[in-house]
């Protein structure tokens, strides 16, 4: 089904995420806040594909999804696929750690109390996690003496690939990398990108959350762009070679907003969720609004890039199709666990 | 090393002026209460009988007309040296009375201290983990109505239970009555220091169980929870290999915190059971008018509280890498 016609490693089908929270702080009435609304986003085999969209706009809130780490209060909808087989809840916790591994965006993601390098080998006493973990290390040019270093001894940069590492310490399939490079020199940021490409080429799959654009464009196969809570426009790297070959009016708003093509802001901001307009979220901001952006869009496939756009006709995802799981998969609906 | 001495002498320096600021404040109340010295040391039918001459030679050889001032300077002065005088009540040297008192209360406290302690920890960590399930209910619970309910009706109410209606247990003091000394057993010593032990264990628990319970939640919906969470690590090990590693560090601050707690709570306990310890021994000396075993008893108080705090301190250096490490660098 995929243009590529490779192995999905991971699909996410109209995922939505809400938060229940209190009205106000006098009020005990609970009020419902999405968050992340029909969000549709595949990694293949062999690629990095980068969710790029500006702060603050729930892209985080994605990974924890998909690792099922959701605060109690958040609902989720939708279908997630690894492999295949439908992500459920007892599926995800089956995988993370193990074929899916977590790059958390903040250095404040490690124990304080506890030794980076225990950490990251998790365990004194296995020998073999130990060296590998050293190994790894040693890779990322972090020193012998760096193994006994407390989080709090470390330079933002040092935790930066403590973390990198501690992923790659199991050979995962996935890697789920939430802003991994604030904070490395362009030099280490290059390095850790170039390790995800490897990695990638072995068979494997990055999903990468980013608000960088251009970090994106230089390592990603993909780019899927993330606007108000949802994907607007899922398309690979050679697109964003030009405007033309671009499709959501947002998307190429972005790449006219990029240095190099002109540099032309776009005017307005993105909807907070709650206020969030009818129908398409960029309508807006959009200089081809029209009656038909008020209804419901559904993400269609146009060539190999997937766009949710009126302007487009084409053919529907229908991720459930390529799956074997035949039969309509129940809605997971966890909490947290 | 420097940098440990300099923190030791500092506290030093520290306890010497609270000492000295406990002193003052208590010889101040004292000095303003309005307890007649003489007559509640001589006794009001001895007053009564005494002839105005020999009344004035008490009162001269208590100092009883100098004014405060220079009774407090007197009095610091002896303390200076070591000698805290003699109480009035025991006719003995402050010193040897508070040795005796403390010793009967030390065993009281250390139990209650260590027990109040332990569960209060346990029984936090369970609520923590299991946040807003039945066993944190439960514990929050307990908690909450032990936190508002007063020691020493607490006190009451077991005597009533155990010593009254079901008689397992003394109802007070710290030896059975009439046994000579030397018949008392260790035993003994242990049945009659059980219920108040379990009136300041019980009060003791809720404090520190709801303070753990606190910091336990802020742990568990920490990053670093979540990040141990998305590395496949299970429950039981994010609270063994994570949680509870947090959590010691504020729980020893809680733990050395209070022993002013149950040295204030055991005032009241000891009072109900009779309990012949430190706390009753205060409450004797106040109402007695008995200045010199009052000062030493706030005095010595104050300086096991300070102590405590004091250790607490040392211990997070030892204990905290953030502390040891950061201190040796600057």
């Amino acid at each position: 089904m995929s243009c590529t016609g490779k192995r999905h490693i991971l699909e996410i089908d109209e995922l939505s995420v809400s938060f229940y929270q209190y009205e106000n702080d006098h009020s005990s009435r609970q009020v419902e806040l999405p968050v992340i609304s029909r969000l549709s986003v595949s990694v293949h085999e062999g690629e990095i594909v980068a969710v790029v969209g500006s702060s603050g706009s729930g892209k985080s809130l994605l990974a924890h999804a998909i690792l099922g780490m959701l605060p109690y209060n958040a609902r989720v909808s939708g279908q997630m696929y690894f492999d295949g087989e439908l992500l459920t809840a007892e599926k995800m916790k089956e995988l993370r750690g193990n074929k899916i591994a977590f790059v958390p965006q903040s250095t404040t993601y490690l124990d304080p109390l506890m030794k980076v390098g225990e950490q990251v080998s998790q365990g004194r006493k296995n020998a073999a996690r130990r060296q590998r973990q050293r190994s790894l290390f040693a890779r990322y040019g972090l020193e012998k003496d760096v193994d006994n270093k407390y989080p709090f001894e470390c330079s933002g940069g040092m935790t930066r690939r403590v973390l990198l590492t501690s992923a790659l310490m199991d050979e995962p399939e996935l890697i789920i990398a939430d802003e991994p490079t604030p904070g490395m020199d362009l030099a280490l940021a290059k390095k850790s990108m170039e390790d995800f490409r490897i990695f990638a080429d072995e068979g494997h799959g990055v999903l990468l959350i980013t608000h960088d654009i251009e970090l994106a464009l230089e390592v990603a196969d993909r780019v899927a762009v993330f606007y108000a809570g949802t994907t607007i426009e899922e398309a690979p790297v050679a697109d964003f070679a030009s405007e033309e070959t671009l499709r959501h009016p947002y998307t190429k708003a972005l790449w006219r907003a990029m240095p190099q093509n002109g540099f032309v802001p776009l005017p307005g901001v993105q909807p907070y969720v709650k206020d969030m307009p009818q129908g398409c979220p960029f309508g807006p901001r959009c200089s081809m609004y029209s009656e038909k952006c008020q209804g419901d869009i559904p993400m269609q496939r146009v060539g190999c890039a997937t766009v949710r756009c009126v302007q487009y006709k084409g053919e529907p995802l229908a991720v459930e199709a390529h799956h074997i799981h035949g039969e309509t998969a129940p809605a997971p609906h966890h909490t947290k666990t | 090393m420097k940098h440990n001495l300099l923190f030791a002498g500092k506290n030093f320096i520290r306890m010497i002026l609270l000492l000295a600021a406990v002193s003052v404040a208590t010889f101040a109340l004292v000095s303003a209460s309005p307890i007649d010295p003489l007559q509640a040391n001589v006794g009001q039918a001895a007053l009564g009988s005494m002839s105005e001459a020999q009344k004035e030679k008490l009162r001269s050889y208590w100092g009883v007309d100098e004014p405060p001032v220079q009774r407090y300077l007197n009095w610091a002065k002896d303390a200076l040296r070591g000698d805290f005088g003699t109480s009035l009540l025991y006719r003995q040297p402050v010193t040897s009375v508070i040795a005796v008192k403390l010793s009967n209360s030390l065993f009281l406290l250390v139990i209650a201290w260590i027990i109040s302690g332990l569960l209060g920890f346990l029984l936090g960590v369970i609520a923590g983990v299991f946040r807003g399930r039945p066993a944190d209910r439960l514990v929050k619970g307990y908690c909450l109505v032990i936190a508002s309910t007063p020691a020493f009706w607490l006190a009451l109410l077991l005597l009533l239970i155990f010593s009254v209606w079901l008689k397992v247990l003394p109802i007070g003091l710290s030896v059975p009555i009439g046994m000579e000394a030397s018949g008392v057993t260790f035993l003994d010593r242990v049945r009659h220091a059980i219920l108040p032990a379990l009136t300041l264990s019980i009060t003791g628990i809720s404090n520190v169980a709801l303070h753990t319970r606190e910091k336990m939640i802020d742990i568990m919906e920490s990053d670093y929870v979540l990040f141990a969470q998305a590395r496949g690590e299970k429950a039981g090990s994010i609270v063994r290999r994570h949680a509870l590693r947090n959590v010691l560090l504020p729980a020893l601050t809680l733990q050395f915190a209070s022993i002013s707690e149950i040295i204030g709570g055991s005032v009241l306990v000891e009072q109900v059971f009779s309990y012949p310890g430190l706390g009753q021994a205060a409450v004797a000396a106040g109402t007695g008018s008995d200045v010199p075993l009052l000062m030493g008893i706030t005095l010595i108080t104050a300086a096991i509280v300070f102590l405590g705090n004091f250790i607490a301190n040392l211990l997070y250096g030892v204990v905290d890498p953030r502390i040891r490490k950061g201190g040796r660098r600057t």
